[in-house]
């Protein structure tokens, strides 16, 4: 691909800029990018980990439920957001790359662009361990 | 292919004696392909004077407007052929999720902002959504994809036996960007860009101005220049020129981008009448 979506630019730019966790992935669920403040919760600055597929990031950050059961790719928010073209929620636990778990909420939804064209999805952290 | 540049002026018509070279006329630019298909790039006020040169020729024409501000659509009404019944007038604008492409531009084309409804010209109107992506008019291959700008526009890219023309008189690439320029891959406007034979491009502020109009869907000199620079353009036409920038602000303002360096393209100040061979 030459150049991403202009509305994925947008959304890259506008996370750059926010407070909060914010993750973006590709409509084939690759991670795109994630913001500096989500850098805090998963535990590695995006520069290093750079863009991974869904594959890798969907056990990367060994996602489990409330209870520590392992949860597989399809029981993540932002995977629901993208194959279901809508929006969802969940309660977490994550590891992030540094070995630390963090328990978090998970709020994502799907980029459908002009013309209905699935763009990615977004997905927006919120840190339930320092709050 | 040839382009004629018919209006270079962005926002507002600007006619004044400190304008004359430059033109005060708004966006509108003619492409003739090598088969003679006609394309009109924007219908800002600049259309008219083509109406006139047109004559009662091209049987066929193709409109293709960026998006819908009305710097970009006022001369529409002005346009001599939409009155003439013999002939068939391709419109193509960027599709929105609301309203068609007819009930937008009806929301100029009728009472009480202009006294003729589209519904009533007698020429043969056809209205298109732009499909992003790919679509052929005539003998001539367009590219068109959104860019970044207020509100859904587009740039085109227009092919014609193996050259290439870009257009996108709206653009503020560097909206938000942390650094600019950067990856070619997120970068707004990079897709129908790269490797173009001429770049067609917004050069609507300086530096100062740019920073107190942030978000307002325009670039600096030096961002349109950096862009080209990225995407390896082989000419820069600048284009979309402040209605506050007389000709003498202009030259000076394109002599200073021109000196802050060598070039790897050729930029050329925009203006009213130039032609190209492309």
């Amino acid at each position: 691909m030459l150049q991403q979506e202009v509305e994925v630019i947008l959304m890259r730019q506008l996370a750059s800029y926010l407070a909060m966790p914010i993750f973006v992935v590709d409509p084939s669920g690759n991670l795109l990018f994630y913001n500096e403040p989500a850098e805090a919760l998963l535990g590695r600055p995006f520069d290093e980990a750079g863009e991974m597929p869904m594959a890798e990031w969907a056990i990367a950050f060994s996602p489990s439920d409330e209870e520590d059961r392992p949860l597989p790719p399809e029981a993540l928010p932002l995977v629901n957001a993208l194959r279901r073209r809508r929006p969802a929620h969940r309660t977490i636990r994550i590891t992030g790359l540094d070995g630390i778990s963090r328990r978090i909420e998970t709020m994502a939804f799907p980029l459908v662009g002009q013309g209905g064209r699935l763009l990615g999805a977004t997905a927006i952290f919120w840190d339930l361990d320092s709050r | 292919m040839k382009a004629t540049l018919w209006g270079t002026r962005g926002s507002l018509a600007s006619a004044g004696p400190e304008t004359v070279r430059y033109g005060g006329n708004t966006s509108c630019v003619e492409v003739r392909g090598s088969d003679g298909t006609l394309i009109v790039l924007d219908a800002g006020t600049g259309i008219r004077r083509l109406g006139a040169a047109l004559g009662a020729e091209a049987p066929q024409i193709n409109i293709l407007l960026t998006h819908l501000h009305m710097d970009h659509i006022q001369g529409f009404g002005f346009f001599p052929p939409l009155y003439r019944p013999n002939i068939e007038v391709h419109i193509w604008g960027p599709p929105s999720l609301t309203h068609d492409l007819r009930t937008r531009l009806t929301r100029y084309l009728s009472p009480p902002l202009f006294p003729v409804r589209l519904r009533d010209l007698p020429s043969r109107l056809a209205l298109h959504d732009v499909p992003l992506g790919g679509f052929d008019v005539g003998g001539l291959h367009v590219d068109s994809a959104l860019v970044t700008h207020p509100g859904p526009t587009v740039g085109y890219r227009i092919r014609d036996n193996g050259r290439s023309l870009t257009y996108i008189p709206d653009h503020e690439p560097a909206l938000g960007a942390t650094r600019f320029p950067w990856r070619s891959d997120w970068t707004s406007g990079y897709a129908v860009s790269h490797g173009t034979d001429l770049l067609i491009h917004d050069t609507q502020y300086t530096m100062p101005e740019y920073a107190e109009h942030v978000g307002w869907g325009h670039s600096a000199i030096d961002h349109t220049i950096a862009f080209a620079r990225l995407a390896r353009v082989r000419r820069l036409v600048t284009f979309h020129h402040d209605p506050s920038h007389s000709d003498a602000e202009l030259d000076r303002l394109l002599e200073k981008a021109a000196s802050t360096g060598p070039l790897p393209f050729e930029l050329i100040p925009g203006m009213e009448g130039m032609q190209f061979e492309i």
